[in-house]
């Protein structure tokens, strides 16, 4: 699956060399550029004609004909539709939880001794190496009709819920799927807090609650939202959790492709909906990322 | 620094309980001598595993995805070391370009990466071929490679370069004996963090693998999707040990809250 892990380091450039040396950089980068032109730049061109090309049933895709057919489709077929609003507010939801959760986890580790405090990071953070199929697995036993979360709600008098292959499922294993890239982004911009300031603010009478609300929180905020942002994402884009939880009946975005693709054989509109989700998320972030950096950058200097 | 408060550490294991209890299900469930998916109590088995290893499929699709993650490891880890040099050490036009070219698979959802190599893959009749698919992985984990590799290129020191070259080493020896050696920790940590992604990758993979070159999550994924037995439990214990000892030898090449949080 793709991972988000720490922020990029900012490369820092030497001073400029004389203009008759930039072919050294660029042979440099020469091969790396190569691969990503033919399997990055060239598919994705390919996919977004394709997306254009006139598809028959009986006779599959029509090169060289084109038409807008597939994105009025899929904007106006309420199929689509309602999978794409599902697919955004599961991903929204998904995205709540993990700032609700995620937040002051990565808070309350932050605050324990060593080892404790290591210890317990890289138990939060290290289910993100582990394959995307093997938790979604786990949480279809947890989550079973005979799983061990329907013996708990047995046993306190809640009868069994049907929680497998509906959105409970995909929601839980999202969030768990997720909550790691949460508390890795308000882990980051905590190590820039001051700790000196909150002490200040609890020297000068401040309660607790008033330093949290006043003092840390408005500084994590940009680590909070920059989370928001890669979880919502990732969680829109998600393909095996609702794949394996969600059943057959309950679809998302890209499982709605996936179909299009190895069970319709309707490349064209698959390519489509896939496209529509980069553009989609692509606006999402880049926009929500310019609003943050703005605000944060007048707010804090 | 205040201490936490109860609230605070019941959360906290609250939280801790909620990521570890589907990881640690499954490596119960391995276990059981029952056909079906009961957590073991009384006796505890090693017939699923056993019948792991008799599978033809399942053990065909793991060396698959070994060589698979190998190569594509090797391949971004090749291309990255350059890549990065320049992006660091030269201002030149279509740097930045570059930069966000060489990591942006990181943030095209790698649905979309599938469907567009599926289409590249159609047209150049590379379905199926093992070397496509090495290319394929490669795009998607050279931006892990690239980022540790930046991050031990920046703060540089380059003065022992300097040094050995007014001494009058070459360029090239200067680069295998000096700059390699300071930034090898970057290096293999890159490399493995790129294994590691490679190998678990299966969005992607779930389009532009054929029945030859079906990986291991793939593999799990149509498994999952048709039946759910203890033999799924077991391969999905196998996965978390492999998973976890490759993050301990990345902590001890590289440090693993290096990888994950960034801090240098």
């Amino acid at each position: 699956m793709s991972v988000d892990l720490a922020a990029p380091p900012m490369p820092s450039p030497m001073p400029a060399p004389a203009p008759a040396r930039h072919a050294v950089p660029w042979l440099l980068t020469a091969p790396a550029f190569l691969l990503f032109a033919t399997l990055l730049l060239a598919p994705l061109l390919l996919t977004a004609v394709l997306s254009f090309n006139v598809y028959d049933t009986a006779t599959g895709v029509k090169a060289g004909q084109y038409t807008l057919l597939h994105y009025a489709h899929v904007f106006s077929d309420d199929y689509y539709l309602a999978i794409f609003w599902r697919t955004f507010w599961i991903s929204m939801l998904v995205t709540l939880i993990c700032v609700a959760v995620g937040a002051p986890e990565a808070y309350v580790l932050s605050r324990m001794r060593n080892p404790w405090r290591a210890v317990l990071l890289l138990v939060v953070l290290a289910p993100l190496l582990v394959s995307v199929v093997v938790r979604a697995f786990g949480w279809s036993m947890l989550l079973g009709p005979e799983g061990l979360v329907n013996g708990l709600l047995r046993a306190i008098g809640i009868g069994p819920v049907k929680m497998l292959y509906t959105e409970i499922a995909v929601v839980v294993a999202l969030v768990h799927v997720m909550m790691p890239f949460m508390v890795i982004a308000v882990w980051t911009s905590l190590q820039k807090l001051d700790a000196g300031v909150e002490n200040a603010a609890l020297s000068l009478g401040a309660s607790p609650f008033a330093t949290l609300r006043r003092v840390v929180l408005p500084q994590v905020m940009p680590g909070v939202l920059s989370g928001s942002l890669i979880v919502f994402g990732l969680s829109a884009s998600s393909f095996a959790i609702p794949g394996l939880l969600g059943g057959r009946r309950l679809k998302m975005v890209a499982t709605v492709v996936y179909d299009e693709y190895l069970h319709e054989l309707n490349w064209p509109l698959g390519a489509t909906v896939a496209l529509v989700l980069l553009a989609a998320n692509l606006v999402v972030m880049l926009s929500l990322n310019r609003v943050v950096e703005g605000r944060y950058k007048k707010a804090l200097g | 620094m205040r201490n936490n408060g109860p609230i605070a550490l019941a959360f906290n294991a609250l939280v801790i309980g909620f990521m570890l209890a589907p990881l640690l299900v499954v490596c119960v469930v391995a276990f059981t001598p029952h056909n079906t998916l009961t957590i073991p109590t009384t006796e505890f088995s090693l017939r699923w595993f056993r019948a792991v290893f008799a599978h033809s499929d399942f053990m065909s699709s793991f060396w698959n995805s070994l060589r698979l993650a190998l190569c594509s490891a090797t391949l971004a880890t090749v291309l990255a070391v350059p890549a990065a040099i320049a992006i660091t050490r030269h201002r030149f036009p279509g740097r930045d370009f570059l930069n966000a070219l060489f990591l942006s698979p990181l943030i095209i959802p790698h649905l979309v990466l599938g469907v567009a190599m599926l289409r590249m893959f159609a047209l150049v009749g590379g379905t199926g071929s093992f070397g496509w698919l090495v290319l394929a992985h490669t795009v998607i984990v050279t931006p892990y490679t690239l980022r540790l590799v930046l991050a031990a290129l920046v703060g540089f020191d380059r003065s022992a370069e300097q040094a050995a070259l007014s001494l009058g080493a070459g360029q090239a020896t200067v680069f295998r004996r000096i700059t390699l050696p300071m930034i090898l920790p970057g290096v293999t940590g890159g490399w493995m963090l790129g294994f590691i992604n490679s190998f678990d990758e299966v969005t992607m993979s779930i389009f532009v693998t054929a029945p030859s070159t079906v990986t291991l999550p793939v593999r799990m994924y149509m498994y999952a999707t048709e039946s759910i037995d203890p033999l799924m439990a077991a391969v999905s214990a196998l996965m978390i040990a492999v998973t976890a000892a490759a993050m301990l030898l990345l902590d001890r090449v590289y440090g693993l809250d290096r990888v994950l949080v960034g801090r240098t």
